[in-house]
């Protein structure tokens, strides 16, 4: 599925249902209108191999999610997923068996991670099935699209060839 | 001290977490205890009060990878009770979404989830870096799943598409050719994905099971057929409560089912298989023997091969839908709010899902039960690792491990639908 070269990408990840889960989906919705023309924003559930298959081609990913990690609620962490493996963060707040962190590892066996592939992991509070945002993780949902925002603006990647794209 | 004891805290690779416990004395395995959490019976209550319209939708959201069936049985169970038959092509766009549904979530376990288990990894990320091919093989394949998923659904995960009566908007006969294209590289994947796993070490383990499935008078089972089992039953889907009933385990939030008076039973790929041979594609039959495979099935460790046969049948399947596809007059008959009792079941991935509901006379759901394949087949897991896990004891530690967690993934345990959280506690004494 290559659809050209240089594609760049935020992907919203999270369960609208499960509280602090939602948090990257809420990020993507933020910056739908933000962006840089060319950047594609969308909303995922997390599943790593629906995940693997959106990273298929893409040259520049930035991918946002709710984590566990023990850390306050709403601390913001970026990983530079392109330069080494993510930390394992108490598994991923995913409820799935395969989340973020596998997605982005099998994409690296499999030689499809993108160039550059950044990570921003919300620390999450209440997951909660029906509950909304915990008051410390919207705020960090504001701060992470700023980020990302400025992050994408900036970003010198647009053009250039994206690694393996196979199927 | 001939006792031991084995933890295992967290099961990796099923949907969801749970926990499961594992008694050894005296060198032989006491009991096995799977312990789950279940959002199902959240849902159930949260079903109360709602339109008859609004559970195919509310349902989809119990399970992300199997959304289809959940909507299938809910609609399914609502035509039950307000009477309403549907067109054969909109009884056709249902068998293709469910095919979207199996090759999905099948190839994800085979590749993903069990085939580490045989080639002795980790998990998914350790042998794609050995196997490169053959996930992105197994990837491949699931995403033709994905594209009808997408294309029937809406989208590909919760699908929005689906109502009571039908569907919001039928596709257009040329949508559905492209689909046919990566369709038919699936199925010769499918096939060797067959002969890739039928190629695997499998141990000599067979229990006598009562399999339990629906059967159809011409077609291998997705959406309708009678309920019958390998001992004989025999029953419209209207009397499942008077020969199944479930009771509660105070280790775990879900449910367990039984058969009234007559113990376990499984459901699922194996059940279907060795119920409905018979109803498989000439191809799916040939893919079959050629894996050595007979007409019935007992070693839960060979699910692997079927689930990989069903993905075949799958892709035939929905190729030939494609092929005949007449588009419907009317995307959906129309649906007539009034009281009543409705059942639906159908063939989740997983197998059989149960729905029943009570319609008070405006349509408003008064009553809600769903019974998920898990539950119905956590007695059998149990007993599966009760009667195969004493044969590894003398095997190294890990390697024990190992195979009870093998004998747990035989399932594709959904645990995200029937529970929450996987710990293994194997407790030697």
């Amino acid at each position: 599925m290559t659809q050209g070269a240089g594609r760049r990408m935020v992907i919203g990840i999270g369960n609208p249902d499960r509280g602090d889960d939602a948090a990257g989906l809420e990020v993507a919705r933020l910056l739908r209108q933000r962006l840089p023309g060319g950047v594609e924003v969308s909303q995922h559930a997390g599943d790593a191999a629906a995940l693997l298959e959106r990273l298929d081609g893409v040259a520049a990913a930035v991918l946002v999610d709710a984590c566990v990690s023990g850390a306050p609620a709403g601390t913001v962490l970026r990983i530079d997923a392109a330069a080494a493996a993510l930390p394992r963060w108490g598994g991923s707040a995913s409820t799935h068996g395969l989340g973020l962190g596998e997605a982005i590892e099998l994409a690296r066996a499999l030689g499809r991670l993108p160039m550059r592939c950044i990570v921003y992991a919300i620390e999450g509070q209440s997951f909660a099935l029906g509950a909304p945002l915990s008051p410390p993780i919207s705020k960090a949902v504001v701060e992470v699209a700023r980020r990302v925002a400025a992050e994408m603006a900036a970003d010198p990647i647009e053009g250039r060839e994206a690694r393996v794209p196979a199927h | 001290m001939a006792g031991r004891t084995i933890k295992v805290d967290y099961l990796a690779r099923v949907e969801g977490e749970g926990g499961l416990k594992v008694v050894v004395r005296d060198g032989k395995v006491q009991s096995a205890e799977l312990s789950i959490f279940e959002p199902p019976r959240f849902f159930e209550a949260f079903l109360r009060g709602r339109a008859f319209t609004e559970a195919p939708d509310i349902t989809a959201r119990i399970c992300g990878i199997c959304p289809v069936a959940y909507q299938m049985s809910a609609v399914h169970a609502m035509e039950n009770a307000l009477g309403i038959s549907v067109t054969q092509p909109l009884r056709d766009l249902r068998r293709l979404l469910y095919c979207g549904e199996w090759i999905e979530s099948h190839m994800l376990h085979v590749t993903m989830l069990h085939a580490p288990d045989f080639l002795g990894y980790a998990g998914a990320i350790d042998m794609a870096r050995d196997h490169g091919e053959a996930v992105r093989r197994g990837l491949a394949v699931k995403k033709a799943g994905n594209e009808i998923l997408a294309l029937l659904g809406g989208r590909e995960i919760h699908p929005i598409n689906v109502r009571v009566g039908g569907f919001y908007r039928a596709p257009r006969k040329r949508e559905l050719e492209p689909l046919a294209e990566r369709l038919k590289w699936a199925r010769d994947a499918a096939r060797e994905i067959v002969r890739w796993t039928a190629r695997f070490d499998f141990p000599d383990r067979e229990r006598d099971y009562t399999f339990v499935a629906l059967r159809h008078e011409r077609d291998y089972p997705f959406n309708e057929g009678r309920i019958v089992s390998s001992r004989g039953l025999d029953i419209p889907a209207a009397e499942y409560d008077e020969h199944f009933e479930e009771t509660h385990v105070e280790r775990s939030t879900a449910l367990h089912s039984h058969l009234r008076g007559g113990g376990s039973y499984l459901v699922g790929p194996l059940a279907r298989y060795s119920l409905n041979f018979d109803r498989l594609s000439p191809l799916a039959q040939e893919a079959a023997r050629e894996a050595g495979l007979a007409s019935r099935c007992t070693n839960p460790y060979r699910s692997i091969i079927v689930r990989a046969i069903e993905v075949l049948y799958a892709c035939d399947e929905a190729l030939r839908i494609i092929g005949v596809y007449e588009e419907p007059e009317l995307p959906s008959v129309a649906a007539v709010p009034g009281a009543g009792i409705g059942v639906g079941a159908t063939e989740a991935p997983r197998g059989l899902l149960y729905h029943r509901y009570r319609l008070d006379a405006d349509g408003t759901i008064a009553e809600a039960r769903i019974v998920p394949p898990t539950s119905q087949n956590q007695p059998s897991i149990e007993e599966d690792l009760t009667s195969f896990v004493g044969g590894f004891l003398d095997r190294p530690e890990d390697e024990l491990r190992r195979r009870c967690e093998q004998t747990v993934r035989n399932y594709d345990p959904c645990i995200s639908c029937a529970a929450h959280f996987l710990r293994l506690d194997l407790d030697r004494g």
